[in-house]
């Protein structure tokens, strides 16, 4: 597809960028070595058709200067059905080979899409399970919790190098996005909502991860170190946050969820296993209906007026922050009590 | 409401001393200078006499030269304010390293870099388009103003109080600290339960409605108003693009309406377009906001492209090349810009042909953007090409410009998105295609249509040193950040951890510091022209050897723009006419129908930012009475029949035999 003297060009930027100490061209798992090489390739493709203008213009601008009098000017030409040919046609065969490639590569690489190798040379073992991380953006710190392993730490994030990791992400407040350039691509973590990202790291070594999507004050300070371990070195990673004592629980949680900036480190060796689920569905304050609930009930035809107390306000919430406060729910027991609540009861809450 | 009614509340609502930022040096500063400069002009105006010229001649003008040199003023103005926030985040960014904190505190940046982004796009990019617009489409196309010359000036006034009400944000209360679209949850009432983000909401509903009417009219104007014989297919490529964005606007601002006011009803009653909880899908703002946005990125781009494609076949004189591609492809670009809208989020995570498909549309939009760059190359080839000051920027432009491009088809390959997005490669980018495109476009527009405005050129040793420094000073500030976002350095940082990046933001500041340099030349190159008024005369009107109609009428044009509503044979109007050994007539002429100023438009735009200004601070009571106001004001206007006047024959035989004995002494 590269015709040969850009071939060589190759090598030639690859070094130029290793030069930079660019992370995001040299990163250390697979996905993002896809990532970094379509970049690569794509570039590529646009420069043969870039350089050449770049160069035609420079030479034009100075071939037809006024002051060169041996050019040849012809005032009135002003079309040549060739040339339009290829200038429109050329843009649109690099832009067809270039579509191609997006295509192929979008579908390859969506971070939804479970993990099919582990590097260019190796494919998964049969027997792989992906480390499941449920990652929550907090205000601003990030939650990790490892239901596998039953410990959550905030802002630091370890796992085995060649094991995929499947991250589920959400978000406690406002948007923001996961990112670990060494790793792979990144993502968004939107309240109220669950994204995926399937990666895996190839090499041991510590690596930058942080939110690149601002979030309001303590945005700058939203960053965390994400460790690439031996299997050895994981086991007792694990076991470290498992000793560091404290429990995860709802309100544990609601008060990590309250907003700090440049929050330290912190492990928590048990962790509540419907935390993520119950953010998620944005109920883990008792008593707040969960939103999955409210649209099975809106779905059952709604309940009518005076079914909410609006304007509630809870303890930990800032000044401003308006509330619906509703009766008891946990994702476990939602099917059962919609309908127990749609079909019997008037209304769960009512006007004062 | 249970609680007595509280006075002082509903007079004014939120607003109290501590909204008045004293404890903050830089803003004092600030608020000093443009207090002196303030006092300054008002004794000179008052001194030297000017307020009731001022009033009548400019403020009530419904003449579109007028008004399109008040809107090439404001967005000079507002470039000034866009770009000190600029200097400040190079400067933060620099700084801030480790230990060091620079100068910002989070609360302050967040607001700086919220801010540059608005006013840069709304009050300094579409003054400046729509300002050109204004002043040459009428010109180009045999017009004597637009179709709607009160609405003109109502929609100059609506923009100029927007970009007020974000200026009152400085000194009174604070602006929006979410970054320049607004996302919410976090701008939502509960991440951002201060004023920030209604002075956003409300300068630019009240911009918005300027915009938009201001498209409407020129529409109007462009298909209406041709002169006799210009069939679209000769018309010149200005105009063409000046018609694209504006269908681009009419079509596309009601959106950006639309997506606000929802904003404004979650956040003022409760409703839940936009929130987390009950229902609300913030990703539906998103997705809306860049319905708006992405046409509005060529809403910008379009009149630059079309003032390259005025200044290269003057500067070479050389008729254009590929005319009817170049139209075709405008027309293109603007049917694709409404489909790729979601390129500027596929890390939402929607599916893989979903993004695979906007990723597509992105590319191919670069297939006739390609088109168009390949017509100026070839109009240039076998040309004469001057290197006059508004060629240089041409000439900058198509460099700079064809990396941005590359960098943008990159940043539309989804996989490649997920690790460039909301880097510092993105904002490299661009800034690339906006300061590569657009900025550079607006000066060369302003230096190839000045002497048309005032009759003397602009000084090309200041301008060519412009030109010179924001080239320069372009490449050392947004390399380095083409650099950092491949580091994995992601935007809106106000400090930083790791002191290796220290190198790339310090030689970016320095970039920073030459376009300084760069924007001090611009406008030494006007303070310089000025002074040298006589020297740098252009009495024939037409000081390029240019090839449009403006050119064929004295500099700066009578207020009647044409005595006789030329005929247009050919395209390049003009060239066809100088060929064809025109003669300007010089008998014939008749009474010239003309609007007639009037302050409804000052009046109207004026109350609704006073009610904008209410409605931010919920002082209730006052936004009551202004809206009211308002309503009088427009009901008023709608019975003003006194709209026009004729300027009699002897006055244009007066203004056209002045012209005859200039061209005659300068023959």
């Amino acid at each position: 597809m590269i015709p040969k003297p850009l071939r060589m060009l190759l090598p030639a930027s690859v070094l130029l960028l290793a030069g930079c100490n660019t992370v995001v061209m040299n990163p250390s798992g697979d996905i993002a070595n896809q990532q970094a090489h379509l970049i690569m390739v794509s570039t590529l493709l646009m420069l043969l058709i870039i350089v050449p203008v770049i160069i035609l213009t420079l030479l034009f601008a100075w071939r037809y200067r006024a002051s060169n009098k041996e050019a040849v000017y012809e005032p009135e030409w002003d079309h040549s059905t060739s040339l339009e040919l290829v200038i429109w046609g050329a843009p649109l065969l690099i832009i067809i080979a270039l579509g191609l490639l997006t295509w192929i590569n979008t579908h390859k690489l969506d971070p939804f899409r479970p993990l099919e190798r582990l590097d260019a040379q190796r494919s998964i073992p049969a027997d792989t399970k992906p480390l499941e991380v449920e990652v929550v953006a907090l205000d601003w710190k990030w939650l990790f919790i490892y239901p596998e392993q039953g410990i959550a730490t905030v802002n630091e994030l370890a796992a085995p190098v060649d094991r995929p990791i499947h991250f589920r992400i959400t978000a406690s407040s406002v948007m923001n996005s996961f990112y670990i350039p060494a790793l792979a691509g990144q993502i968004y973590a939107m309240p109220g909502m669950q994204s995926q990202l399937n990666a895996v790291i190839n090499q041991p070594g510590e690596y930058k991860g942080f939110s690149s999507n601002y979030s309001g004050a303590g945005f700058s300070g939203m960053h965390f170190k994400f460790y690439g371990l031996n299997d050895a070195d994981f086991s007792q990673w694990v076991a470290k946050a498992k000793s560091g004592g404290a429990e995860l629980a709802r309100d544990s949680y609601l008060e990590l969820r309250q907003p700090t900036i440049n929050a330290p480190v912190q492990y928590f060796g048990k962790v509540a296993n419907d935390l993520f689920a119950a953010e998620v569905d944005r109920c883990v304050e008792p008593g707040k209906m969960c939103m999955s609930k409210m649209a099975a009930i809106d779905a059952a035809g709604g309940m009518g007026p005076n079914t909410f107390q609006v304007g509630d306000r809870l303890p930990f919430e800032a000044p401003g922050r308006r509330f619906i406060k509703t009766q008891e729910c946990t994702p476990q027991n939602s099917a059962a009590a919609v309908q127990s609540l749609a079909l019997e009861t008037p209304a769960i809450g009512t006007r004062e | 409401m249970s609680e007595t009614l509280d006075l002082t509340k509903l007079i004014f609502g939120r607003l109290s001393l501590e909204a008045i930022p004293y404890h903050e040096p830089i803003l004092v500063g600030t608020f000093c200078m443009v207090a002196l400069g303030g006092l300054a002009a008002f004794i000179a105006m008052t001194y030297f006499r000017l307020w009731g010229p001022f009033w009548r001649n400019w403020v009530t003008s419904i003449d579109h030269k007028r008004i399109g040199i008040m809107y090439i003023v404001l967005g000079v103005v507002m470039l000034l304010r866009g770009f000190a926030d600029a200097l400040m985040m190079r400067a933060q960014q620099a700084l801030s390293f480790g230990d060091a904190h620079g100068f910002l505190p989070p609360h302050h940046y967040d607001q700086v870099f919220t801010a540059h982004g608005v006013i840069m796009i709304f009050f300094v990019a579409m003054p400046l388009v729509t300002g050109l617009m204004n002043y040459v489409v009428p010109l180009q196309i045999g017009a004597r103003d637009v179709a709607f010359p009160f609405l003109n000036n109502f929609s100059f006034w609506m923009t100029t109080f927007g970009a007020v009400l974000v200026m009152a944000s400085l000194f009174i209360g604070e602006f929006a600290r979410t970054g320049w679209l607004a996302y919410p949850p976090l701008s939502g009432i509960l991440g951002s339960p201060d004023v920030g983000v209604d002075y956003y909401i409300w300068s630019l509903q009240i911009a918005g409605v300027g915009t938009l009417l201001s498209g409407v009219n020129l529409i109007a104007t462009i298909v209406k108003m041709r002169a006799p014989g210009m069939t679209l297919m000769k018309m010149p490529v200005f105009t063409w693009t000046a018609l694209c964005t504006n269908v681009l606007i009419v079509v596309t601002f009601p959106v950006l309406t639309a997506v606000l006011a929802m904003l404004s009803m979650d956040r003022y009653v409760g409703t839940n377009f936009f929130t987390n909880d009950l229902g609300g899908n913030a990703m539906m703002y998103v997705n809306l906001i860049w319905i708006w946005g992405h046409p509005e990125v060529y809403i910008l781009v379009l009149p630059a492209f079309g003032v390259f494609s005025e200044v290269v076949p003057t500067f070479t004189g050389k008729r254009m090349f590929g005319y009817t591609s170049m139209v075709y492809a405008t027309v293109v670009i603007t049917v694709l810009s409404y489909l790729v809208w979601l390129h500027h989020f596929f890390t939402m995570g929607s599916g893989a042909s979903v993004n695979s498909f906007f990723g597509i549309t992105t590319m191919i939009i670069s297939i006739p953007t390609g088109a168009k760059i390949f017509n100026w190359l070839f109009t240039m080839y076998r040309g004469r090409i001057r290197f006059e000051v508004p060629m240089l920027w041409t000439v900058g432009f198509m460099i700079t410009f064809v990396l941005g491009g590359m960098t943008g088809v990159l940043l539309a390959v989804p996989p490649a998105d997920f690790v460039l997005h909301n880097s510092l490669f993105l904002i490299a980018h661009f800034h690339n295609v906006i300061i590569g495109g657009v900025v550079f476009a607006m000066f060369a527009g302003i230096t190839y249509w000045f002497p048309k405005a005032f009759g003397f050129k602009l000084d090309e040793f200041w301008g060519k040193c412009a030109f010179w420094f924001w080239f320069v000073g372009f490449y050392f500030a947004f390399m380095p950040l083409y650099v950092l976002g491949l580091m994995g350095v992601t935007r809106r940082l106000s400090h930083f951890e790791d002191q290796s990046l220290q190198i790339w933001f310090v030689i970016a500041a320095f970039g920073g510091a030459l376009i300084a340099l760069g924007i001090g030349s611009f406008l030494l190159s006007i303070f310089v022209a000025i002074l040298r008024r006589k020297q740098y005369r252009d009495v024939t009107g037409d000081p390029w050897n240019a090839r449009t109609l403006e050119w064929s009428t004295s500099s700066p044009p009578p207020d009647y723009n044409f005595a006789f509503t030329p005929v247009v044979y050919d395209r390049d109007a003009w060239a066809d006419m100088k060929k064809a050994g025109f003669v300007r007539p010089l008998s014939g002429f008749v009474d010239i129908h003309m609007p007639k100023s009037t302050a409804a438009g000052f009046t109207i735009a004026a109350l609704s930012a006073v009610m904008g200004f209410a409605l931010i601070w919920q002082m209730w009571l006052l936004a009551g009475l202004s809206f009211v106001a308002m309503m009088v004001a427009i009901i008023k206007h709608t019975f003003n029949y006194n709209r026009d006047f004729y300027i009699k024959a002897d006055e244009v035989v007066r203004t056209e035999e002045e012209r005859t004995r200039l061209l005659a002494q300068h023959g």
